[in-house]
């Protein structure tokens, strides 16, 4: 049943600009997208092996801002220019992981703030390169071999691409001995040593591949709302992220999608709704509300209610002897 | 061969050992016991990376130990568990063993990404050997609920199911029998000894008298941080320094 769920979401996903009456309905569902990517970025650290980053927009920004300066300084075209972005950005996460490695939880907090503490400041002051505050406008659409994907439509095909690569890479690290030594370091440190796991080079590799998921959604952002600027190394954006994560279940591989849609259609449903004042109201009176009925996320819980209902069927013919 | 040699902790200015040396021989049982604070888990510690010693060295098959993470000792073999019951407390009974399974598996991030086919049939062996080891200690009808919600003594069976999933060479098990109710502890022992039957080697810390002088080929008496006595159980039994340490100076003079 769950299989056919996911089929029929993944058609769902594929018609959807059909379905939606407006572009702008199709811009809330690419930004659902790229903060999909994000989200399922952050939640590899937050949720498999439990460390909190709190600098996740960090790795955003640096990936944004790659991509804008290779296309427009270097003339770069699109393609290459993603490919280096992620790269950088998961070379920053490398040096962040190395770092942080000694530094578990609360430092481990405080390095990655930090760390997005002084790359926004990079952005805001090396004038040259990233032109300060004012940003880089003009970044160009990515081309597909002879199409452009300038309309929102087939940007949005792009960004469900990115989604489908960013959950195959973790559903396949999840699923895998690297997924199970992540949870365990999570679980319990010293036992997970004690089989042989070896801390320094899963954590780091969390690090990384998070790191690069990130770049490629800071990417995808760059080159779709065409301006970069320090903007995107704002808090919120890691708050945004932690949410959807937090929302929709950490440690689970829809979760965090889930909470990317849930958290990105929300203040846009509230915006057409309310004004602004009950907007924030609002947002924080469903975020209150599902922290205290499901605390470990909707997808788990809609898990238990489905497995409630699996295993009640097979406890019943048992319950005959 | 495990060997310590002279192996020294010092917490600041306490002394928990004091060189510390003896030799826990291929395919035997032997155990360490001594009074509460004599060092037995403070041993285990440093054997198995935990703990830096302040002095000596612990080597096993010639190769030294002292110093390398405890990863990296337990991919030379050298296994251990807790005194503190120590599972994964939200997975099943067969993922605890399946996660424990870890160095046994050789997929890599690269061949992960790609989905090889070949790991499709490495992780059928891996899900058939962690049921397997399930079966051994006896929880097969446990396999599928959390290890965290298990009663005490059967949680303590899935920490010996994960050490041994690791396919140690050398087992250090701390304080097997800790909690358990009689008839537990038989079923341990037993175990214990099924595991010096496939040629494992077993190093054990346990303060039940009868398990250990049940089991134990060779025991080794801790106190005050020194080794004060090494032998067969039932020489110990009589050993009139060991009687000493246990009953107190009182109890030897009178």
């Amino acid at each position: 049943m769950i299989r056919a769920g996911g089929w029929l979401l993944a058609v769902a996903a594929l018609t959807l600009p059909f379905w939606l009456q407006s572009p702008y309905h199709v811009h809330v569902a690419i930004m659902a997208g790229i903060f999909g990517v994000l989200a399922m970025s952050l939640n590899l650290l937050l949720g498999y092996t439990g460390q909190l980053s709190l600098g996740h927009a960090a790795f955003f920004g640096i990936g944004a801002y790659a991509s804008a300066l290779l296309t427009l300084k270097l003339e770069w075209s699109f393609w290459p220019a993603l490919a280096v972005a992620v790269a950088l950005a998961g070379i920053a996460g490398f040096f962040i992981g190395r770092l942080a490695l000694k530094l578990r939880g609360a430092y481990f907090v405080l390095v990655t703030i930090s760390f997005a503490g002084v790359i926004s400041l990079i952005s805001v002051n090396w004038i040259e390169l990233t032109n300060g505050p004012l940003g880089l406008p003009g970044v160009p659409a990515p081309e597909l071999g002879p199409w452009s994907l300038r309309t929102k439509t087939a940007y949005y095909y792009l960004v469900l691409a990115a989604v489908a690569l960013s959950y195959l890479v973790c559903r396949r690290l999840v699923r895998s001995r690297i997924g199970r030594a992540l949870v365990a370091l999570r679980e319990n440190e010293a036992l997970a040593e004690s089989i042989g796991v070896d801390v320094t080079h899963y954590l780091v590799l969390a690090a990384v591949v998070s790191a690069a998921m990130a770049g490629l959604g800071g990417s995808l952002y760059a080159h779709y709302t065409r301006f970069v600027s320090p903007e995107v190394f704002l808090f919120t954006y890691t708050v945004t992220m932690v949410i959807m994560v937090v929302a929709g279940g950490k440690g689970t591989l829809a979760g965090p999608l889930v909470g990317a849609v849930l958290f990105t259609a929300l203040p846009e449903a509230l915006r057409a709704a309310a004004s602004w004042q009950w907007q924030m109201l609002a947002y924080g009176v469903v975020l209150v509300l599902l922290v205290f009925l499901l605390p470990r996320g909707i997808v788990p819980r809609l898990g238990e209610t489905l497995a409630g209902r699996h295993s009640a069927a097979a406890v019943a013919p048992a319950a005959r002897h | 061969m495990l060997a310590v040699d002279e192996l020294a902790v010092r917490f600041g200015g306490v002394t928990a050992l004091e060189r510390v040396s003896f030799q826990v021989r291929p395919g035997s049982i032997t155990s360490v016991i001594g009074p509460n604070g004599a060092g037995k888990t403070t041993a285990f510690n440093a054997i198995t990376g935990y703990l830096r010693p302040t002095g000596g060295r612990v080597t096993y098959d010639g190769t030294s130990l002292t110093g390398l993470r405890p990863s990296a000792i337990a991919r030379r073999g050298v296994v251990r568990t807790f005194q503190k019951t120590s599972v994964f407390p939200v997975l099943t009974v067969v993922d605890n063993v399946l996660t424990g399974l870890h160095l046994r598996g050789t997929a890599g991030f690269f061949a992960v990404l790609a989905g090889r086919r070949r790991l499709v049939a490495e992780e059928r062996s891996l899900a058939a050997e962690a049921s397997a080891i399930v079966d051994f200690v006896g929880l097969t009808h446990r396999r599928f609920e959390a290890a965290g919600a298990l009663p005490y003594g059967e949680q303590r069976l899935v920490e010996l199911a994960v050490a041994l999933a690791a396919r140690p060479r050398v087992l250090l098990l701390d304080e097997p029998g800790a909690g358990m109710t009689g008839s537990e502890r038989i079923v341990v022992s037993g175990l214990i000894r099924r595991i010096r039957e496939q040629g494992v080697t077993v190093l054990l810390v346990e303060h039940d008298m009868r398990m250990v002088m049940g089991i134990s080929d060779t025991v080794i008496v801790l106190s005050g941080g020194r080794v004060i006595a090494e032998g067969a159980p039932a020489a110990i039994q009589a050993h009139p320094e060991v009687i000493r340490a246990y009953l107190g100076a009182s109890a030897g003079s009178a």
